[in-house]
């Protein structure tokens, strides 16, 4: 029995040496970033790997909530990673994030004002992150297949548009809409408000072409439908493809989130993550990436240093916060809320 | 007659609802407009794309090199558990085979979290090599399943007539039951690489940072919509596995004729 077990140890402690070693160490030591997938412009890593001597070692995810369990059991220990709002609230509340330093981040000073008061929403203090990328949820209408203009959630209850319209198949970006619609707030956890909004997105059923979630751009582009729920960064590519799209934040307010640079407790290069984080804040560096992502960057100075003034000016992908009223950001409900939306979510789905 | 109208029609159908998304996916390759909605015109561009992207190159790498590696291993120990399964009682191989039957029936985040925090209180290091460990372990029943059916009909008595005759017990192995149980050893292998080369949640959870596989690749890249060189890429895949499958179908029928 025992050499039995000689046997079943033995290759498995063979490959743990084969994955312990074989780690080159630069210079000045590693950065280990994790970022979700195609959200950088892959130049920026080698400049930054040049300019500091730091190896970046480049990891991805595709959402939030595959991201949280790697991160929180601790599988690989991760310097940089660049969460949604809500998601850094919760990753504070279990205590996973570490303080940013302000100070080895001068270029903070580049990120604008209005995102650093928006950030509040999920880290009321600014401590835990650095905006990297946002965005607002709203309308892109097709200027030829609609009648009157656009400037309100109620047009996806207009019944002229019956089977023309696309709304978003998650339950929060879902409920945002019914909820802003019915002038709650889109974090609510009041039993009926929330009713209210479910019965909303009943009645709208009928009406709605498809629930979909990164279809709405090629659905758009192609013409197959008049209306959709749609993230402003996409908004910008899709009327590049048709120029007959229109992109409107609704006048009873909307989402604006923001995916933020943040460091876990456990990181082990932690003085080369901010490092990272400040690099990415350097104006030309957030233009590059700006311009690979094409979501808007909160970045002043690479906001100054667009070109094209057709977008430098564009009041889709930079849009004063002060202009509208009701902008909140996601937060987090806790494990009670989360479960509350999606079962009355489930309740529209199978209506 | 109309029987074989409604054959036909019938095969056709099973036939378009097979290849119509592969064939969606070839087609998009070829179109130079980033967006599914727009043709813009044929191009070959993205699959110049693909063999500049080393990022896409090292991950088909890493796919190849994990499924190969963990299907010849899984292979070797499948087989090998076979035999000692083989020689339990009645009893004990029921539950046994009830054993491995459990991971294949579980659902997969299930295995993957669980290694996941195996490897983590082992203090193994992420990377290749948990992926690998990992790969290796669901793909053994696998193997078993598809080798066990084989070693039942064998007749037991090749076996004891070749040690009989004065082979050793390895010898006779090699002589007698493997050449017997080949054809079982060889799918439970194609088995445990297919399985292997599109496995995603697993291997999300037992990866290490900066270590990609296809199936990884192509998930992070949901959130931005996925490149047009990913379709390049598939297409090349697709186009191998199926002159692959022509070529290993044409052989043996010309064995057929020949006899």
């Amino acid at each position: 029995m025992k050499k039995l077990l000689c046997f079943v140890l033995l290759p498995v402690f063979g490959l743990s040496l084969l994955t312990g070693c074989g780690k080159s160490s630069a210079e000045n030591g590693e950065v280990i970033v994790y970022n979700w997938g195609e959200y950088i412009d892959p130049e920026t890593l080698s400049l930054f790997e040049e300019e500091t001597g730091i190896k970046v070692v480049y990891d991805e995810y595709d959402t939030n909530e595959t991201m949280y369990p790697k991160v929180e059991a601790g599988a690989s220990a991760y310097d940089v990673i660049c969460p949604s709002d809500y998601m850094i609230q919760k990753m504070i509340d279990n205590d996973l994030l570490a303080e940013i330093n302000l100070d080895n981040i001068p270029n903070i000073k580049n990120i604008g004002q209005q995102y650093l008061e928006q950030s509040k929403e999920f880290d009321p203090e600014n401590k835990y992150s650095v905006p990297y990328c946002f965005g607002t949820v709203g309308i892109l209408y097709n200027k030829t297949m609609v009648s009157d203009p656009i400037d309100s959630w109620a047009v996806l209850w207009d019944e002229q548009y019956a089977d023309n319209i696309l709304m978003q198949d998650s339950v929060r970006d879902a409920f945002m809409v019914a909820l802003k619609l019915n002038g709650y707030s889109m974090n609510t956890l009041n039993e009926a408000e929330l009713q209210a909004a479910k019965n909303s997105l009943i009645e709208q059923k009928p009406l709605v072409q498809a629930y979909v979630i990164d279809q709405v751009r090629d659905k758009m582009i192609g013409d197959e439908a008049a209306i959709g729920v749609i993230y402003s960064g996409e908004a910008i590519y899709t009327q590049r493809e048709n120029e007959n799209l229109e992109y409107v934040i609704p006048k009873e307010g909307t989402n604006v989130w923001i995916d933020s640079w943040v460091i876990p407790k456990n990181a082990p290069n932690k003085e080369n993550a901010e490092k990272f984080i400040d690099f990415m804040c350097r104006g030309d560096i957030a233009l590059k990436n700006f311009e690979y992502i094409t979501y808007s960057t909160p970045n002043t100075a690479a906001q100054e240093l667009i070109e094209d003034e057709d977008i430098k000016n564009s009041k889709i992908a930079f849009p004063d916060f002060s202009q509208y009223e009701n902008l909140e950001t996601f937060q987090y409900l806790g494990s009670d809320g989360d479960a509350l939306y999606n079962s009355l979510w489930k309740e529209v789905k199978s209506e | 007659m109309k029987k074989t109208i409604l054959q036909k029609l019938y095969i056709t159908l099973i036939f378009i609802f097979l290849y119509a998304p592969i064939t969606t996916l070839i087609v998009l390759s070829f179109n130079a407009s980033k967006t599914r909605a727009k043709w813009g015109g044929f191009t070959l561009k993205w699959y110049g794309a693909l063999f500049q992207n080393r990022d896409i190159l090292q991950a088909l790498f890493n796919t190849l090199l994990i499924a190969l590696i963990a299907s010849v291993v899984s292979t070797i120990i499948g087989t090998v558990a076979c035999i000692a399964i083989m020689s339990l009682k009645k009893r004990s191989r029921a539950i046994v085979m009830g054993v491995t039957n459990i991971p294949m029936l579980n659902a997969e985040i299930v295995t993957g979290i669980s290694l996941m925090l195996l490897f983590i209180s082992f203090g193994l290091r992420f990377g290749l090599g948990t992926i690998l460990l990992s790969h290796i372990t669901f793909c053994i029943p696998y193997v078993i399943l598809s080798v066990m059916p084989r070693m039942r009909q064998m007749n037991p008595y090749t076996y004891e007539a070749a040690l009989d005759l004065g082979a050793g017990p390895v010898y006779g192995f090699f002589k007698v039951v493997f050449p017997d149980i080949l054809p079982g050893v060889l799918s439970g292998f194609l088995m445990a690489f297919t399985m292997s080369l599109d496995d995603f949640i697993i291997t999300h959870f037992t990866k290490g940072a900066g270590v990609d596989t296809l199936s990884t690749k192509i998930y992070t890249e949901v959130k931005k919509g996925i490149k047009p060189e990913m379709y390049a890429l598939s297409t090349i895949i697709f186009l191998t596995v199926l002159v692959l499958l022509l070529f290993i179908n044409r052989v043996p029928a010309e064995k057929d004729l020949k006899k």
